[in-house]
């Protein structure tokens, strides 16, 4: 970032939340670059940026979606890059039909289901038809949502069956890449901007010439944005937007180029690689579906075919690798691995369906590891209802936090809701130890990984996430011993034998050898691998997260390097270990012309040295380091030796940037802009008012407010966001507790523009109860300009700023208050299993909330004044009279909507 | 006793026969991001109690108000709208048409690239202006000038730091400081209004000490110091080791630097001759003239409006500057009663004749 003429904060709140990360952009800004910040609110960010841009929560897609028609529409993209490293010259099945054609919709909508058919999205076939994905057909998007497929391209693209693709490099034929794009973004105007976003022509000018001013041979943009572009209905296409923008700027693989995933908090990161999510394996590997991967062949597959492009056609070297590493000899070529000793899902297991699974009293236990749900989940009270179905419930946490004390103290017991005596969950309280109490890596945005050494000893009973796994696996094997139940065998056969320090305790280090990987096999055996590239799909090598091989390369601990100032190399190399492969820009072939030499001096970083034959430069090439810039290998060949000299993409299955994505995501191939579950203003670009593709929840206890056009939308006429603060931790487990930070953030409040503030007869440092169709809570009240009302749509929409880190109940807390997430209601992005926590609709009242009976009343009262019901804003197909289903459905088409609007026909959820 | 106004070398006017460059802080609150990490790293260094009621103050982020006993860094947040920007850069330019800072272009704005933007940037609707404040280890310091017990004392670097073993709990000192900076530790007579506010268990020495089993109650601790009065020592327990202060090692844009006074003050006038380049005349320093009220400070400041703005005196003069002023003055009084009452006598006498 500190390399970038331009950074644009979007969705995120840099300094605030990231304030360590963001001396990288004070470095680029005191070397004269420019930062925006464009966000609902002024923050801290704001405070030291260039210009602010406020914007209504939830329409970042207008906005950037407009900067692409402005770049396309004045000839501003940079064309060698675009048709050399981009998919724009790439042609698309005939059949696909874009939401200009359909209203709101793309081809293949299935309404009973409620998710798209992705294959008509395909790149056109030569053959006739779509290039499908590696084993048939393309998964269907309901499938694929269930399994939240969309998080196992973590480390590279989706697959796909071959990478012989048609091009027209004339980019006129209107079924490429390129004129699709066009064509969808052409509506997305300033003028739309201001309608939807409340962004003058003139803020959006500002934006657009610093964007385009800074990007090109000579200079680059980067983007950084965190959950307010992750938590909504469509929040991967948020991302996905700023990445078609930065493809067609040349603003990927350079330095100062990038879209900055800022992680919200240590290692973050690095538990999406080494996963603690129901879908993933190490490394992105997918964890396996029911009647879908079978086999160990099915499996590896659909990861990558052989044919495909880049380097994730070996992905049967990464999976056998990790199998040899958790079952060590016992995973063999004859038993597949043990692939069959891994679980498979059979359906979404994500957060908010387990909370429902709970309610249905179809899950017994629990374990809570750094993490508050209580406090810290969408709809808060739904969370605390769930676990007191649970029979048992363990929480490992430094503090008694909100989660293990909701039993006796949360806001069900105060309101009467529970009664403590009633529940039957045997809750058990584990402590943990902090960051400075035990060894191990952090993981961050940057990929970096970073050892960190043990200060002291854990007090008391304390112990680290490591020891304790270690210790319950122990346990249970000892418990297990003498099983022959074939279902045993798994947690039998696992490899356990890390060596042990004086205390009994697994040495921290080992684990990362493990992880990094070592040769079972020939001369090198028990010698650690140097690179992913060694790993082999015979058995003759195991390592548990192949991205992370190399961090313990030559047996040393990579990640512990701490050379002051990263070295002399521009790459900052020797400070920590980046995945893959150390390479500290991906795609960095991109940062050189496809003649291999620099696109500029000021921006030279990996570059093509005929004499000695290979790539060199800043940084370890991230490409076939002796692949010549004009290389064109056959493309049968598959894998990474099929990656022609101008593929700088090499995760991609077609070694291009994909603007538009032909697979991968199942609610569109093109980012679309829809309003949020609930929201007031309606979607002028289409008929369709939210995404039709999300996953809801219609239930008595997950209501939603009525959205634009709907009876009741005045009821809750006011916006409402979530976030943190730099004070402040989450959900507050590790900050509530410590008095240095509680006396800097004491009480929950929530922020509001003064013109809001006179409607409402709100005072600033006075109370306010804020009412939404799940929960009414009660904040402080700071009344700042720094909340700007915006004009959308001819009216005028306030937006109330909520931070999240408060909760009721916790043992003894320095500072506690009313939780912000208690008001969200939970409504989820089909790609990722992610909740919509960045935008809702609520009321605010001066004044505090009632307690007891009287505050389930109010709630109560207000969702019956605005008719609210399990239908309203659940219903997938907003105006079936407008919107085109194509192809069309088999049965009958649905009856026309009721006089209200929200009249229930067809499939809705 | 050295000198009581103007540009002088305190550590060589305490009689420290050692020669030590002086130390000290230059805040450039431009590039502040009022994260409060300084608050932060400095009471964990120096283990100082938690302060106030742990009620929200309605005063933007800032939820410590100023600095005290226990809050040795205080980072403010002032909310600006565009009618108070426009003063405080007529005001700069104002300064600068003064030719206040001397110093045109220095070494570090060759980084800036060519293409960076000088003309004057249009006046902004909104600013939100963060600065963390400090002790200023004043070159003439009120509080060791006037303390009784000789518990303030000036150190070879040229800060003040107090004694706490020696410092009975006058607080001379506290009227004695022209910026508020130094005060007593609240020994209970004065307690936080609120039950919450006087949680005892929250001291530092029981910072986790709840965790693992360990019961809070049993880890109930006495506030330290109280009674005594207590203030930055800029962290002359490191200094003395080499080591950077807390609040200047844990800042994460560089706003604290710490080094050499004669380092941070040609800092500081570079910076300013920079911003000034950029249009932004609002920039001004604070503390780095040699000729102020006390002499110039230790800790320097690069300000983006006036410094009451910040709550900072915008004339601070250390009371003991007038000294030889008042001694001159007293001793004319003194001398002239004396000259009345012999000229009394004289009448009287002359009455007398009569």
């Amino acid at each position: 970032m500190a390399n970038a003429d331009c950074i644009v904060l979007q969705g995120g709140n840099m300094a605030e939340c990231h304030p360590v990360g963001f001396q990288w952009v004070s470095e680029a800004k005191a070397r004269g670059a420019v930062v925006i910040h464009v966000d609902p609110r002024f923050t801290r960010t704001s405070a030291v940026a260039d210009k602010h841009i406020p914007i209504r929560a939830g329409s970042d897609v207008v906005l950037l979606g407009a900067v692409i028609n402005h770049v396309i529409s004045n000839d501003l993209w940079f064309r060698e890059y675009v048709l050399a490293y981009t998919n724009a010259a790439t042609l698309v099945n005939p059949d696909f039909r874009d939401t200009e054609d359909l209203h709101g919709l793309f081809s293949g909508f299935d309404p009973e289901t409620g998710h798209y058919d992705t294959s008509t999205w395909a790149y056109a076939d030569p053959e006739g038809g779509g290039i499908d994905r590696p084993g048939g057909p393309d998964e269907h998007g309901a499938e694929q949502s269930d399994r939240a497929a969309g998080e196992a391209h973590g480390s590279g693209g989706p697959s796909l069956e071959h990478a012989k693709v048609e091009r027209d490099e004339t980019l006129t034929d209107p079924r490429t890449v390129f004129q699709i794009l066009k064509k969808h973004y052409a509506r997305y105007t300033p003028e739309m901007v201001e309608q939807l976003c409340g962004i003058s022509a003139e803020d959006f000018g500002y934006l657009a010439d610093a964007v385009t001013r800074n990007s090109g041979r000579d200079r680059t943009t980067c983007f950084g944005y965190a959950t307010g572009w992750t938590q909504h209905t469509f929040g991967a296409q948020f991302i996905r937007t700023a990445a078609i923008l930065q493809l067609l700027l040349g603003n990927v693989g350079r330095p100062g180029g990038g879209i900055m995933a800022l992680r919200g908090h240590a290692s973050i990161q690095g538990s999406t690689d080494i996963p603690t999510l129901f879908n993933l394996l190490p490394g992105y590997l997918p964890m396996p579906s029911a009647g879908r991967h079978d086999t160990f062949t099915d499996y590896v597959n659909s990861v990558g075919s052989k044919k495909q492009k880049g380097y994730w056609a070996d992905a049967d070297a990464y999976a056998v690798s990790l199998l040899k590493a958790w079952w060590g000899d016992k995973a063999t070529a004859e038993n597949d691995w043990c692939f069959d000793y891994l679980p498979r899902l059979n359906g979404p297991a994500g957060t908010y369906q387990t909370t429902v699974s709970m309610l249905a009293d179809e899950v017994e236990g629990y374990f809570v590891l750094g993490q508050n749900p209580a406090v810290g989940s969408a709809n808060g009270r739904q969370a605390r209802m769930a676990m007191s179905h649970l029979k048992w419930l363990v929480v490992r946490d430094l503090n008694l936090i909100e989660s293990a004390t909701w039993w006796q103290d949360g806001p069900e017991i105060e309101s009467g809701e529970l009664r403590t005596e009633d529940i039957g969950t045997e809750v058990f309280f584990l402590p943990a130890a902090t960051h400075v109490e035990k060894a191990g890596s952090f993981t961050q945005t940057q990929r970096l990984l970073q050892w960190r050494h043990k200060a002291i000893d854990p007090p008391g009973q304390c112990q680290s996430d490591l020891d304790f796994f270690f210790e319950l696996g122990q346990r249970i094997r000892a418990k297990l011993a003498d099983s022959d139940d074939p279902r045993d065998r798994p947690l039998l056969d696992l490899t356990w034998d890390y060596p042990l320090d004086d205390d009994g305790n697994p040495d921290p280090e080992s684990v990362l050898a493990e992880i990094n990987g070592r040769h079972l096999t020939g001369d090198k055996a028990g010698q650690p691998l140097s690179a992913y590239t060694e790993m082999r799909a015979d058995g003759s090598t195991e390592g548990g997260c192949w991205i992370y091989t190399g961090v313990y390369a030559d047996g040393i601990n990579q990640a512990a390097r701490r050379v002051p100032g990263g070295g002399p190399s521009p790459s900052q190399s020797e400070w920590g270990w980046a995945w893959p492969a150390d390479r500290r820009i991906l795609y960095n072939r991109a940062s050189a012309d496809p003649d291999g030499k620099p696109w500029s001096k000021r921006k030279s970083y990996i570059w093509w040295d005929a004499e000695a034959g290979k790539w060199v430069g800043d940084d370890v090439p991230d490409f076939p380091v002796d692949r010549a810039p004009h290389s064109m290998p056959d493309p049968d060949l598959g894998g990474p030796a099929a990656l022609t000299g101008d593929d700088p993409f090499i995760m991609q299955a077609d070694g291009k940037g994909w603007l538009y994505a032909p697979s991968g995501l199942v609610d569109g191939p093109l980012p679309t802009h829809y309003e949020p579950q609930e929201s007031p203003v309606a979607n002028s670009l289409y008929p369709q008012q939210q995404s039709p593709a999300r996953v809801m929840f219609p239930r008595e206890d997950n209501l939603d407010a009525p959205s634009a056009g709907d009876f009741g939308v005045d009821v809750y006429p006011y916006v409402f966001t979530t976030y943190r603060l730099t004070e402040h931790h989450t959900a507050g487990g590790m900050s509530r507790w410590l008095p240095y930070l509680s006396e800097l953030q004491p009480q929950m409040f929530c922020e509001v523009s003064p013109q809001l503030a006179a409607e409402r007869g709100l005072v600033n440092d006075g109370w306010a109860t804020i009412i939404s169709p799940r929960a009414a809570i009660e904040a402080k009240v700071l009344v700042s300009e720094r909340m700007t009302p915006l004009s959308i749509n001819g009216r005028t929409v306030h937006q109330i700023g909520l931070p999240y880190h408060w909760g009721v109940g916790g043992t003894d807390a320095i500072v506690s208050g009313d939780a912000a997430n208690d008001l969200m209601g939970v409504t989820l992005d089909p790609n990722t299993q992610i909740q919509e926590s960045k935008a809702g609709s609520c009321d605010i009242q001066p004044g505090r909330r009632p307690r007891g009976e009287a505050l389930l009343e109010l709630v109560r009262e207000y969702q019956q004044r605005a008719r609210v019901t399990v239908e309203t804003d659940n219903i997938r197909i907003t105006d079936p009279a407008r919107e085109i289903i194509d192809p069309p459905p088999a049965s009958d088409p649905p009856p026309p909507p009721g006089a209200d609007g929200d009249e229930p026909w067809g499939s809705r959820w | 006793m050295g000198q009581l106004s103007g540009p002088t070398d305190p550590a060589a006017d305490a009689h420290w026969d050692i020669n030590k460059p002086r130390k000290g802080f230059f805040t450039d609150t431009s590039i502040c991001i009022g994260c409060k990490a300084c608050e932060v790293a400095c009471k964990e260094w120096n283990r100082n109690p938690r302060d106030g009621d742990l009620e929200l103050t309605g005063m933007s982020y800032d939820n410590t108000v100023a600095l005290g006993a226990s809050t040795w860094r205080h980072v403010a947040f002032v909310e600006q709208g565009h009618d108070a920007i426009e003063r405080a850069r007529e005001s700069g330019a104002a300064l600068v048409s003064l030719g206040m800072p001397a110093v045109r272009g220095g070494g570090s704005s060759e980084t800036v690239t060519a293409a960076t933007d000088t003309a004057p940037p249009d006046t902004p609707e909104f600013r939100w202006l963060m600065a963390s404040d400090v002790c200023k280890h004043c070159t003439h310091a009120g509080c060791l000038d006037v303390c009784p017990t000789g518990a303030l004392f000036r150190t070879e670097f040229s800060t003040v730091v107090v004694q706490a073993d020696v410092c009975n709990g006058c607080g001379t000192c506290v009227a004695g400081c022209p910026f508020g900076v130094i005060e007593r530790r609240s020994d209970g007579t004065v307690e936080p209004k609120t039950k919450r506010g006087n949680q005892n268990e929250q001291q530092p020495a029981a910072i986790g000490a709840n965790r693992g089993g360990t019961s809070a109650k049993s880890a109930k601790t006495q506030v330290p110091n109280a009674g005594i009065a207590q203030k930055c020592t800029l962290c002359y327990d490191r200094m003395v080791d080499g080591q950077t202060p807390a609040c200047a090692k844990t800042c994460p844009t560089t706003s604290i630097k710490y080094g050499d006074r004669a380092d941070m003050v040609a800092q500081a006038k570079e910076r300013v001759a920079q911003l000034h380049a950029q249009g932004m005349t609002e920039a001004r320093l604070y503390g780095a003239n040699d000729n102020d009220g006390v002499g110039g400070t230790g800790s320097v400041f690069l300000l983006l409006d006036e410094p009451e703005v910040y709550g900072l005196p915008p004339d601070p003069r250390v009371p003991t500057a007038d000294l030889p002023q008042m001694f001159k003055r007293a001793g004319l009084a003194a001398a002239g009663m004396v000259a009345a009452a012999a000229l009394s006598f004289v009448k009287s006498s002359l009455r007398g004749r009569r």
